[in-house]
């Protein structure tokens, strides 16, 4: 009972690193830029829920709505003043650009919420559902999690492969210049792109706060660092890739600190994916690009 | 072009090492009349450690042109080793520099082992997938050394992985898993980071300078083409790794044993970013401005900035950003290039690199 209730966790888990990788590699996979500033999008998402519930005694439905429009809001304003006007320049001085953002968010959020941790409500409820006789107990927060992840995954390919403005995202992340030329506006796209990738932060943050209740200012650089190796593992750019990777490594996760050793857990992680990387360079399902001269 | 004339390289190279001396014999003066404030004295070796990683990382990620994340990850390796040499070295090398020439050369070794494990995957991964790959090994490490345990007894050394029950009575721990290294006597000087900077220079001015460094930088503007004129990829990107890494762990050891403790959380993954960070601003490919800027970006926040007490991050961060988008406004440039007319090829050159 005991694996299959780890596995329950590293499923849940890796649906939070999923969302988050989903937001990763959108990002990445039009705008061609690691949007380190992702992680902390995702600890002001948790906040805003956070306040909203306790603070003001909200229901948690509209706590998560709130974080969800804040984030959103807060994606737009980065983009728009940090990293559109660098849109022409190497990736390298976005990349820096993204470090300030969120070395800004992290030691805004410490001045204005302290470095206090805040015990995150137990938005769900504390019950469950009780299988085989009540051995295993799948939390309700469990259920929502996952269910969340493999709504945003399916919303998110139905949107890519038969929207108008999601079509225009994958012509974009393909070719920005024949984009333009075919009339679609590469700028917007990549706002909207920016829109959508940090109001899935807000729900990871929401989702994660409520498994591991512990909110600080840095609570999301360790996931954002995760979730984007996850984006990676999974072939960076690909929607069910990362969805794929993000499982995978929660799995990898809570299975090597149950039956190896917590200490080791991250180390075990990272090497998993070193590993994956020496076989399959780009990633599980990544595309493999061939080089023109 | 006559023989005489002393080419762009050679010139820039000099007045590299030229600010490099400069600086040092002002600071050295300041020190000695007292007029540097002891927090200012108390940056002194760290600085000088940053400007190494600085200098170091500008070589794999300006010359060869790779993305690295864990840079880190290889001064912490050459603190941990280094300090750990230094500290079971102290009754038999009483002799402070030889002790740290030891300590130094032992970090920078172990750092190169390291760095040519991780090189290897470089070779088959490109771009952002390389980029995790360092940032996956910066933390392992960082994750290995919290859980290694090293301590010294009467029956010699003993190393413990996970564990630190392994010492018989009497025996003193060196390295103490999350505790890292405590108790480390302070055999950096000043001196001694200025010489190993130096050094490092005079490597990186001498390689880059040369046809191995001609190679490298051939692989960073057209990997095709650098391969089909018959470079060797793996020996050239292989050499440019292992040398960053061995710099950064002379750093880490430099840094180490400037240190009362040393813990593996030091070297996380922001160390990383803050090194990255010099470098960029520096400009990729450019000792001198990773000099500096590491010099300033790391002095700042400590002294000046201090002023704003909670605020100082935040500024920093607005800082950096400014500046970023400051330093890549094309009108901004266009301007800066009409006002210096004689700078006007330099820029043009930027922008095709």
């Amino acid at each position: 009972m005991s694996l299959l209730n780890n596995l329950i966790n590293g499923i849940s888990l890796g649906s939070v690193y999923a969302i988050i990788a989903l937001g990763y590699t959108m990002v990445y996979g039009i705008a061609k830029m690691l949007n380190f500033a992702h992680g902390d999008v995702i600890m002001i998402g948790a906040y805003a829920c956070f306040f909203m519930v306790t603070e003001y005694g909200f229901n948690p439905l509209i706590g998560i709505i709130v974080a969800i429009v804040v984030c959103t809001l807060l994606g737009v304003i980065i983009e728009r003043l940090a990293y559109k006007p660098l849109r022409q320049v190497t990736s390298l001085a976005v990349l820096i650009t993204a470090i300030g953002v969120s070395y800004f968010l992290q030691n805004a959020a410490q001045l204005l919420w302290t470095s206090n941790p805040k015990i995150f409500p137990a938005l769900f409820g504390n019950g469950g559902i009780k299988l085989f006789g009540g051995d295993l107990l799948i939390p309700y927060k469990t259920i929502v999690t996952i269910a969340a992840c493999i709504i945003i995954m399916v919303g998110l390919m139905l949107f890519t492969s038969k929207t108008k403005t999601g079509k225009a995202m994958r012509a974009c992340s393909e070719d920005k210049g024949a984009a333009q030329l075919m009339g679609i506006n590469v700028n917007r796209t990549i706002s909207i792109t920016f829109a959508i990738g940090s109001a899935l932060a807000a729900v990871a943050g929401v989702l994660l706060c409520a498994s591991y209740p512990r909110l600080v200012p840095t609570t999301g650089s360790m996931p954002g660092i995760k979730a984007f190796t996850a984006a990676v593992f999974g072939g960076i750019g690909s929607i069910p890739g990362a969805f794929l990777g993000g499982i995978l490594l929660g799995i990898i996760e809570i299975f090597s600190s149950a039956y190896l050793s917590t200490a080791l857990a991250n180390a075990i992680v990272f090497l998993v994916l070193i590993i994956v990387l020496l076989v399959k360079p780009t990633g599980l399902l990544g595309k493999k690009v061939s080089e023109k001269v | 072009m006559g023989k005489r004339k002393i080419s762009k390289n050679t010139r820039q190279s000099f007045i590299t090492y030229g600010v490099v001396i400069a600086a040092y014999i002002l600071l050295t003066v300041l020190a000695s009349t007292g007029a540097l404030s002891s927090t200012f004295k108390g940056l002194l070796v760290p600085v000088c450690a940053y400007i190494i990683a600085a200098i170091s990382l500008n070589l794999t990620v300006g010359v060869l042109g790779e993305l690295s994340l864990g840079h880190a990850g290889f001064m912490s390796v050459g603190a941990f080793s280094g300090a750990t040499v230094a500290i079971a070295l102290k009754d038999s090398v009483p002799s402070e520099w030889v002790r740290l020439l030891i300590a130094v050369i032992v970090g920078a070794f172990f750092a190169a082992i390291f760095g040519f494990i991780v090189g290897i995957p470089v070779l088959r991964l490109r771009g952002d997938y390389l980029a995790i790959v360092t940032l996956a090994f910066g933390e392992i490490i960082k994750t290995i050394v919290t859980n290694l345990y090293i301590g010294k007894d009467a029956s010699g050394m003993h190393i413990g992985f996970l564990d630190g029950d392994i010492l018989e009575r009497g025996g003193k721990m060196i390295l103490n898993g999350p505790n890292g290294i405590s108790g480390i006597t302070k055999i950096s000087t000043f001196t001694s980071g200025f010489i190993i900077i130096m050094i490092c220079l005079i490597i990186i001015f001498n390689l880059v300078n040369s046809r191995s460094g001609r190679a490298i930088m051939a692989l960073r503007d057209n990997r095709i083409a650098a391969e089909s004129v018959g470079i060797n990829i793996t020996k050239y990107k292989l050499m440019a790794f292992v040398i960053s890494a061995s710099m950064a762990g002379a750093a880490g050891a430099l840094y180490a044993l400037g240190q009362n403790t040393v813990t593996a959380n030091k070297f996380d993954f922001n160390t990383s970013i803050l090194i990255l960070v010099f470098v960029v601003l520096g400009g990729l490919g450019n000792m001198l401005g990773s000099v500096i800027s590491a010099t300033v970006l790391y002095v700042l926040p400590e002294t000046w900035l201090r002023q704003f007490s909670d605020y100082r991050m935040l500024i920093y961060a607005v800082v950096l950003i400014a500046v970023m988008l400051v330093t890549n406004n094309s009108k901004i440039r266009a301007l800066v290039s009409r006002l210096i007319p004689g700078k006007n090829k330099d820029k043009e050159d930027e922008k095709n690199v």
